[in-house]
């Protein structure tokens, strides 16, 4: 249109500035993680650097659940299902033949998978991708579907993923789960994939497709009204979401060396659930920042379930005592502050009330 | 441009809309009239794709030579074809700034895939700074561009109604349907209202159909009015005619 060519020119600076900023500020962060992840496998013990690997895996979670339901409003349970088909997948895919033979005592594992062995990066990229041809398969029947019921559809599927895994002796191993799994996920892994799914997440919201997914969110009969495509989009966003989601539970899988299907329950997802509601549906950064802390404070809680012994008294532990005070605190939370923890951050991220 | 036929929308038992047939030319304004719950939106509804008509057919020419049968269509398809609303009560994208419930509107015709976009793939980003150009554009048109990143929902209502109709002609519609327009405005704005669909009708070539209750802006602007009553088609034809009509006299008697 000729008639835009003049305005073009006031908008050119104010956004290249924007823009500039964002890199720099990116730049800084990556660089700071970087720095930080090196002093870390140099000074701290396994166990701190198991909970660093962690927060990784549970940003790329947080970061893909949010994008289902913080971004395109779905409300979806799905999660620990995808979580399931990427660790097992990159399980069978990266475990060494003999120690397949000797998990697979009690039926033998299927010929084709018997003798395959692939190295860490395209097990999970399979993962990935199986994860996401799954969400497409299970999404494409049940987007269509309001709310409350595509929570039950979508916690449906991942229960079937769940007692399926349990029962394919021959390709799961059924409920004696896999043992084994060599550790690849060391903290360069765990947050490599994490940075890699921040930029993805937000490239994505940034972008027209991002903003077409919000817009499914605000008002799907306006949306279709203005020419998008409900369908596409929500498959789409679905089929992004279990890519991230199958990708880090292969990360879970590396990590942890050892899975069974009882891991991928419900609680599993409620737990991203919970991440996802306290850094604020809709925001990247804040998914981000309450991934750390809600993984630092699982652990950091653990002395209330055991005894503590102040010299004089010895206060016994309540087993489960973790859980209450952190769930209390959860509750704070969500009464005092709706939006998350964070205050909104400068940027494009719409903010989500709670409707 | 548009052919509506033989139109019936039943739900259940009640009957919506019953016969409805109406023709709308290129370039023309074309008026909806009717008493409250006559219909009106509902005949917007069906030919969006919204409902499904019981019975009867649609046809739309956007161009020459290209005839579709809007039925059956999904209202996506049929915003790509050409046809854009927007709605009796404002459905802004709430949450979202003004300057980006406009360039959604614009989405719809993007070329370039999703990966593309996530990558700034040259193409895309060329295509998204269009947009951005084409958005501000039309913001300056309706008077908003200082209120771009606003939040949609933070403005008062009628500049909701004026970000609505960016919104649309950011479809690059052929033929706009306009569900009441003027709903709440003062005689000002009106005024600027009925200016302002002249404009963009001339800008933008378009045609245009609208639901209206405020006689002075259907009776200045449209060519044609139809009116419905009840679901019954029972005048057509220019506004002077349809003014003198018994029919459409006894059913807005008592109504302003």
């Amino acid at each position: 249109m000729p008639c835009c060519a003049a305005v073009g020119k006031n908008r050119g600076e104010g956004e290249t500035m924007r823009e500039q900023q964002r890199r720099r500020l990116a730049l800084i962060a990556i660089l700071c993680t970087v720095l930080a992840l090196f002093l870390a496998n140099k000074y701290l013990d396994d166990y701190k650097i198991r909970i660093i690997n962690l927060s990784g895996i549970y940003v790329t979670l947080g970061l893909s659940m949010n994008l289902i339901n913080g971004f395109t409003g779905l409300f979806s349970l799905g999660h620990a299902g995808f979580m399931a088909v990427g660790a097992y997948t990159v399980g069978l895919l990266t475990m060494p033949i003999p120690m397949k033979e000797m998990n697979f005592f009690f039926q033998p594992i299927v010929p084709w998978l018997a003798n395959v062995e692939m190295g860490f990066l395209p097990a999970l990229l399979v993962a990935g991708l199986i994860s996401a041809f799954l969400g497409v398969l299970i999404g494409a029947p049940v987007l269509r579907l309001r709310d409350d019921y595509l929570a039950i559809a979508t916690l449906g599927f991942a229960e079937i993923i769940r007692v399926v895994f349990t029962n394919t002796q021959s390709l799961t191993n059924g409920a004696l789960g896999l043992k084994g799994i060599p550790n690849y996920t060391n903290t360069w892994w765990s947050w490599g994939v994490a940075f890699v799914t921040i930029w993805f997440v937000s490239f994505l919201i940034r972008g027209s497709y991002g903003k077409a997914f919000m817009a499914i969110r605000e008002d799907e009969i306006a949306a279709e009204a203005m020419g998008i495509n409900l369908f596409k989009h929500k498959v789409l966003s679905f089929a992004f979401a279990s890519f991230f989601a199958g990708v880090a539970g292969g990360l879970l899988a590396s990590l942890l060396g050892t899975i069974d299907p009882n891991m991928f329950r419900i609680t599993l997802t409620f737990n991203i659930l919970l991440i996802v509601v306290l850094g604020g549906l809709g925001r990247i950064a804040g998914t981000v920042i309450a991934a750390v802390v809600v993984t630092v404070m699982m652990e950091a809680l653990r002395f209330l379930d055991e005894s503590i012994n102040l010299g004089f008294v010895q206060i016994k532990g309540i087993p489960g005592m973790r859980m209450v005070i952190f769930s209390i605190i959860l509750i704070l939370v969500v009464v005092l502050r709706r939006e998350g923890l964070l205050t909104r951050l400068k940027g494009r991220e719409a903010s989500y009330a709670e409707n | 441009m548009l052919r509506i036929e033989n139109l019936t929308m039943r739900f259940g038992g009640v009957v919506a809309c019953s016969s409805f047939h109406a023709e709308i030319k290129p370039g023309q304004i074309v008026g909806l009239i009717g008493p409250n719950g006559a219909g009106k939106t509902t005949v917007f509804n069906v030919i969006t794709g919204v409902y499904r008509p019981t019975e009867g057919q649609i046809f739309f020419t956007p161009r020459e030579g290209e005839t579709h049968q809007l039925v059956g269509l999904t209202p996506d398809r049929i915003a790509k074809l050409g046809i854009c609303r927007t709605f009796q009560n404002i459905r802004l994208f709430g949450q979202l700034s003004v300057l980006d419930n406009v360039f959604i509107g614009s989405h719809l015709r993007l070329r370039s895939n999703v990966l593309s976009s996530v990558l700034r793939l040259p193409g895309y980003a060329r295509e998204e700074r269009e947009i951005y150009e084409k958005s501000l554009y039309l913001l300056e048109k309706i008077g908003l561009q200082d209120f771009k990143d606003e939040k949609a929902s933070s403005l008062p209502y009628g500049m909701q109604r004026r970000l609505e109709m960016a919104r649309a002609l950011a479809t690059s519609p052929k033929l706009l349907l306009l569900d009441e327009p003027a709903a709440g405005m003062n005689p000002q704005e009106t005024r600027e209202l009925i200016d302002f669909i002249q404009e963009i009708k001339e800008e933008f070539g378009l045609t245009i159909f609208l639901i209206e209750h405020h006689m002075e802006v259907v009776m200045e602007i449209s060519e044609r009015i139809y009116v419905l009553d009840h679901g019954v088609l029972i005048a057509e034809g220019s506004p002077s005619e349809v003014q003198r009509n018994a029919k459409v006299i006894e059913a807005y008697l008592g109504v302003g």
